[in-house]
Formats: structure tokens, sequence, C-alpha cells
């Protein structure tokens, strides 16, 4: 018996907007842009969609690919995000009703900034793990937010990854190896109450604390499992932008093609909780049995998860159960202007 | 007035230090210093400081890093001129033990820059501009001497590669320098495709936001010849320090920095040289055209000849007069009230020989020139070899 993941999904909004036309907006100079975040758009949350109907759409994707897990055998479910629709009131509730998994269940919301989607895994196949619960489900979704006009307007994205966590040989898709956590209080990054918009360190988010952080979690789960970076197919790592995850896993000996395939930032944007368990369901999407996969987030403030996992045969038979994610990236995609952008993320000031 | 002898040199690193503070920097760049002497009791430290109250939200330095230097009690005083802090600094030792008002100091200079975000440290580095004529209205210095070069270009024909020369030059002999904030290797294509900042300035045409500190020990010729041991005493033989309007409206001229000019001929004056009698130069390259405009003022070039002169190559560590052999402010970085003080380290090593890979053979005689805002002030110190 080992724990694993036995269901996985996620869900991209179809919505997007170029960095050129936020760029205009502002009179910034997007070919520089462009190079210095390596990012050439981004998703927009229709007015119908946030943290929680994204999370149940990644959700419901994540059972079709269970091989028919009764949602009721959920005994805990916990959404992490930076962009809970309420500041009381919890976002996990309103998905295990949509999925049908109350009332027998424990429900929490994570925030950590960028890792609350990690966060909500790490803690629901330690449950699993522990034997308290027979199956749990972890979720990452953010709509996420960035100022008019600041950097982070340029990356901030929405979407979500679900994950069903189970000691279920019959459905593990992907037995996980190790876990590991390095975690400072680096205050690079945050958001005071009754504040719409993070803010941010500016260069102080980088080197001390995304680098930092990063590199120190992924080489300790390396050191724990005894693995070197060639072991891996995949590696993911946290995508702010679309420069940093390629630098950060070239610093520790990680080739283009290792990352490539996890690496959504440049046409997805910072979809904070969710950047790295998307780029997971991506690499799950393609990998082959026995692929070792590393996954490590960054949330600052400052931490990082880190899993290793082992793909097994069953993920040749379930990945297209449901919608893939690089699909989701790449196709039907509703460009919009500024304008409906705004209008979309609430950064127009209506009658009140 | 005495003759003046600089006997110890420190340096930090240069770069963005997040696990360091102002007073750390600072003590680390001082104790470098009197260990480089060999001296433990000094009657003065000066600190050349531009902004700590708005870096760091710290004032009252002198008395604060005498204390963290376990010296409370000896005699401090912070001295500031923008930009032009750390030269003020060592004109102001030059001038206590020339005086004989003391006979040891310690010259200083310090910013710790990265501690507010980059709004702040443009707001920072803005009061530095006329802020009635200037700073009110929007501009901030990229936008100032982006005006200055854009006169320039007009009169002179002055180019975006001769810019482009001046930062890879010194991006060159910052990789030569263990200190520098940039160890990048340069080349005028990139530097011609970088960000624009205030046209016609880009990116690698700036100098950036840096953390750093400096030192000076100064004492009498006449003491540091008891402790030189085997290497060279290097003098202190000039020190100009000039004004000119800080607002660029004010100015009659925008393509001389009459500061750096009438700065340097006070300093020569002192001297007894002349620029052809200089080995090595270091100048305040804030920007590339500062780097241009500094070489005409100092007499280095004629009127509009400095910009062809650094793309031809006569201001490389092997070129005709050799121009910021330290990197500069754009390579090595620019943590303001450090940087004077910096400059004249960067002379100091070189007439003692102590350059390592980027040493100018048998440099003789140096010059430093620091200055504050966009020309508002401007500091020059002539040193040699003492005969």
């Amino acid at each position: 018996m080992s724990v694993g993941i036995v269901g996985y999904g996620a869900f991209i909004p179809r919505r997007r907007i170029k960095l050129e036309e936020i760029a205009k907006v502002w009179g910034a100079d997007a070919p520089s842009y462009k190079r210095g975040l390596q990012l050439h758009e981004k998703s927009v949350p229709g007015a119908d969609e946030d943290t929680v109907t994204m999370s149940v759409e990644a959700t419901r994707n994540a059972f079709a690919r269970s091989g028919g897990i009764d949602p009721v055998e959920v005994g805990a479910l916990y959404v992490g995000s930076e962009s809970h629709p309420y500041a009381v009131k919890p976002s996990g509730t309103i998905v295990a009703e949509a999925i049908g998994a109350t009332p027998d269940i424990h429900i929490a919301d994570f925030e950590f900034a960028c890792k609350a989607g990690t966060e909500s895994m790490f803690v629901a196949q330690s449950l699993v793990r522990a034997g308290e619960v027979k199956y749990a489900v972890g979720i990452g979704a953010d709509t996420s937010q960035g100022a008019p006009g600041d950097a982070l307007e340029y990356s901030a994205a929405a979407g979500a990854a679900a994950f069903i966590f189970g000691d279920d040989d019959e459905r593990n898709l992907a037995e996980i190896l190790a876990t590991y956590s390095w975690t400072t209080d680096t205050p690079d990054f945050w958001r005071r109450e009754y504040m719409h918009y993070p803010r941010h360190g500016s260069r102080f988010t980088g080197e001390p604390a995304y680098f930092r952080t990063s590199m120190n979690s992924a080489k300790g789960i390396m050191e724990k499992a005894g693995l070197k970076p060639s072991d891996f197919a995949h590696a993911i790592f946290h995508q702010p932008n679309g420069k940093f995850p390629m630098r950060v896993g070239k610093k520790l000996g990680f080739t283009h093609e290792q990352l490539e395939t996890g690496w959504l930032s440049p046409w997805l944007g910072n979809t904070y909780s969710g950047a790295s368990p998307i780029g997971l369901t991506a690499v799950l999407d393609i990998a082959k049995p026995g692929d070792l996969v590393l996954i490590t987030s960054f949330g600052s403030g400052a931490g990082s998860d880190s899993f290793v996992l082992r793909v097994t045969d069953r993920i040749e038979q379930v990945r297209d159960l449901a919608a893939r994610t690089r699909p989701q990236l790449d196709t039907n995609q509703i460009y919009v202007d500024y304008g409906t952008y705004a209008k979309l993320r609430g950064k127009i000031r209506m009658a009140e | 007035m005495r003759d003046v002898a600089v006997v110890g040199v420190g340096v930090t690193d240069f770069g963005e230090l997040w696990d360091k503070s102002l007073r750390t920097i600072w003590a680390e760049a001082a104790l470098a210093a009197l260990a480089d002497a060999g001296v433990e009791k000094i009657d003065l430290i000066t600190i050349g400081c531009m902004s700590p109250g708005l870096f760091v939200g710290q004032e009252h330095l002198a008395s604060l890093l005498a204390d963290e230097l376990g010296m409370a009690g000896t005699a401090a005083s912070r001295v500031e001129s923008a930009c032009a802090s750390g030269g003020l600094a060592l004109r102001t030792g030059f001038a206590e033990v020339a005086s004989g008002l003391s006979d040891t100091v310690l010259v200083t200079g310090v910013e710790k820059m990265n501690d507010v975000d980059g709004a702040d440290a443009t707001y920072a580095l803005g009061t530095a501009a006329d802020q009635e004529w200037e700073g009110f209205h929007g501009i901030t210095f990229p936008g100032l001497y982006a005006m200055l070069a854009r006169a320039h270009m007009q009169r002179y024909g002055t180019t975006v590669e001769q810019f482009a020369a001046v930062a890879v030059k010194n991006h060159a002999n910052g990789l030569l320098n263990p200190h520098a904030q940039y160890h990048l290797k340069l080349t005028v294509e990139a530097a011609l495709q970088a960000t624009m900042v205030a046209d016609p300035l880009r990116l690698m045409d700036c100098s950036p936001v840096t953390d750093g500190a400096a030192a000076l020990v100064l004492t009498t010729v006449e003491k540091a010849e008891k402790m030189a041991g085997n290497r060279p005493i290097v003098k202190i033989s000039g020190s100009g320090l000039a004004t000119d309007t800080i607002s660029l409206a004010n100015r009659d001229d925008l393509t001389e920095l009459k500061a750096v000019r009438v700065a340097g001929e006070r300093a020569y004056a002192m001297a007894g040289k002349k620029a052809e009698d200089l080995d090595v130069v270091e100048v305040h390259d804030c920007f590339t055209i500062a780097e241009i405009m500094a070489t005409e003022a100092l007499g280095l070039f004629g009127p509009g000849e400095g910009g062809k002169a650094a793309e031809d190559g006569l201001t490389a560590i092997n070129g005709k007069i050799p121009v910021n052999t330290s990197g500069g402010l754009k390579s090595k970085g620019h943590p303001v009230g450090a940087t004077g003080v910096a400059q004249a380290a960067e002379i100091v090593t070189q007439l003692r020989g102590e350059a390592g890979d980027r040493q100018v053979a048998g440099a003789k005689t140096g010059l430093a020139q620091n200055m504050g805002g966009s020309g508002g002030s401007s500091i020059v110190h002539i040193l040699e070899v003492a005969s």
C-alpha cells in the first residue's frame, strides 16, 4: 500500500489578455516587459468564475480520473487560495457541497500566498497517510490580484488544480515518495486586511525570497529522498513569471527538457496558489509510468513545499478521462481588451 | 598646510546586501581600512551619506556609527552633498589633517539603498534635484540626465553607440573587480537593446541602486613615512570643491558640467598638475553621458570629444587615459554616499600597485571626481605617489 494521487484535474478560464494590451494602457514598453518577465499573455476569470467555481471544475475533473470514487468517501477537502471570495466563510464548504462530499467531512481553507495550493495537498495526503481518512482532496485555486499598473498586473492570472489522495493501489496514478517543507519568516509580499491589492518588496521578492526558499526546498527533498536532478523526468517550480522557474530549475541542475512541460506561465501567467499544481497536472498529462517528478512550490512570507512523485501504470488509463491541461491553455481562448479585463476584475468603480 | 597621506583602504562588496544593515556594512569597511592602515587611534570619523533618513529611517549617523565601532566619544561628523557626500567626507578629512586640527582621520562613505523599494529609492534620490523647479514637476534623475544627453548629442553629434561604449568598457572593468555589483560581459548590441528608461538613456546607461560602504584612513605624510613598510605612500596633493545651480533650467549651458570643470581646476591648481599628468582617473558615471561630460570637464578630452574617445578605446585600462578601472558606478555599483570614498579607494589601490588584473602599469598620479545631483556639486581629488 502506498499513498499517492488517485485523481487529478485542472481548470483554466478561457479568457486571456495579452501583455501588449496591458502595457499599452500604462504606456509601458511591451517588448522589454516580455523579455524581462518572459510573459506573453495571462488568463482572466470570466464574470461567473471565481476561486470556488474553478475549484469545483478542477475537482470534477479529478473525480473523472479517479476510477469512480464516490465523493462521500472523501474525508477531508482543503482549498488553498489567496482570493477566497469571502473573508469570513469557507470556500471549501461550497466546493464540497457542489461535488456531493458533505456532511461527513473535514474542511478548511488555506492561505499562504502562492503556496496555499501545495499546502492543502500536503495536509490532505498527510491525513490519508495517518489513516484518518480514506480519501482527501487538496485544491489550489486563485483569481490573483495585481494592482493596476503594478508589475504584478502583467502576471496575476486565474486557474485551479485539484488532487485526490488515497492509499489505494488500485487507483494510485502517482505515488508520493517524499515530502519536504522549507519555511522562514521572509516578508517579501503581503496584503493586509481591507487592502484590495497585495504589496511586494520589489527585488527583495527575488533572490532572498523566491530563489533562496525554492532552492533550499528542492535541495532538501532531493537529499531526503537520496535523489539528484538527473533522476527526474520532470520538475515543476512556482511560476511568478516566465523567467524565475526556468532560472531556479537550471540553477539546481535541471535541463530545459525536464522543466518545459510544467512551465506554463509564459502563456498562463501566475495563477498564485494554482501555479505549480497546474504545472503538475500538465506533467501528469504526458508523463510515462515510472517517471519521477519533482514539484516545488513557493509562497511569499515565505515557504516552499516539495513532493517527489513516481508515476504508475494507471496514468495511461485515466489521463484522457477529463480535459487535459495544455489544450485548456492553448485552444478556445477568448481575448479581451483592457476595458473588459478591468470590468471582469472589478477594477472599475461602480455607482454605490 | 601639512601634507596628507592615505594609509588605509577598506571597501565592502557592493550589491543588494539583503542580510546586512547600514551599520554593519559601514563597520565592515571601517574596520578593513583601520586594519589595512594598522592604526587603532583616530581623532575624527567623517561619514558621507546622502539620505539615511529616507533609505533606512535613521539620522544622527555620526554618533550611531562611532558607537558601532566601539569608539563612542570619538569626534564624528556626517556630511552631505547628495551623491558627492563621500567626496565631501574625504575633503573634510583632508582639511582636518592638513590644517593640524586632527592627526589621523577615518574617512567613510555608506549608503544602504535596497531597504526601500524602487519607487521610494527614486524619491529619495530625487531629493538631490531642485524640488521646486524640478522634482515637484515630476522629473527624476534619468530624465534630467537624458536632457543633458540630448543637448550634448545636438551640439556635438554624440551618439547612443558612444554611450554604449562607456557602459561596455565599465562592465569589462567591473569583471576584474571582485567587489563590483555586476560581473557581466556587456556588448554594444545588448546595451542598445536594453529597456528604454528616459530617451535616449536605456537601462545600460544607468548606474544601479546599491548597498555598500568604503573607508580610508588619512594621516600626515610625516607619520605615514614611519608606518609605510614596503608600500608606496599615496598623498592627496589636490582637493577642489565647486557648486553649480542645482536646476538645469538655471544653467547657461547644458553641454558642460561647470561644477566639475571648476572643481577640477581648483584641484589641478593645488596639486600643480595638468590633465596630461594623470595616469588613472575615476569619474562619476551615474549615467554614461555623465562620464563623457566629466572627462571633457576635467580636460582629459576637448569639449564634445568625450564620446568619441570612449568609442575609440582611449579610456580603457590599456588606453591613453584609463577611466573607471574599478568598473565605475555603472558596474561596480553606486551606493551614493559611499561612491566618492570608493573612487578614491580605487585610485589609492592603483597607485599602490595593488589593483590586480585591472592594474594600470606604472600609475603614479590619479584623479577621483565625485558629483552631486545633475552636477549641482562636484568634488575632485588628485592623488599621487609621494616621492
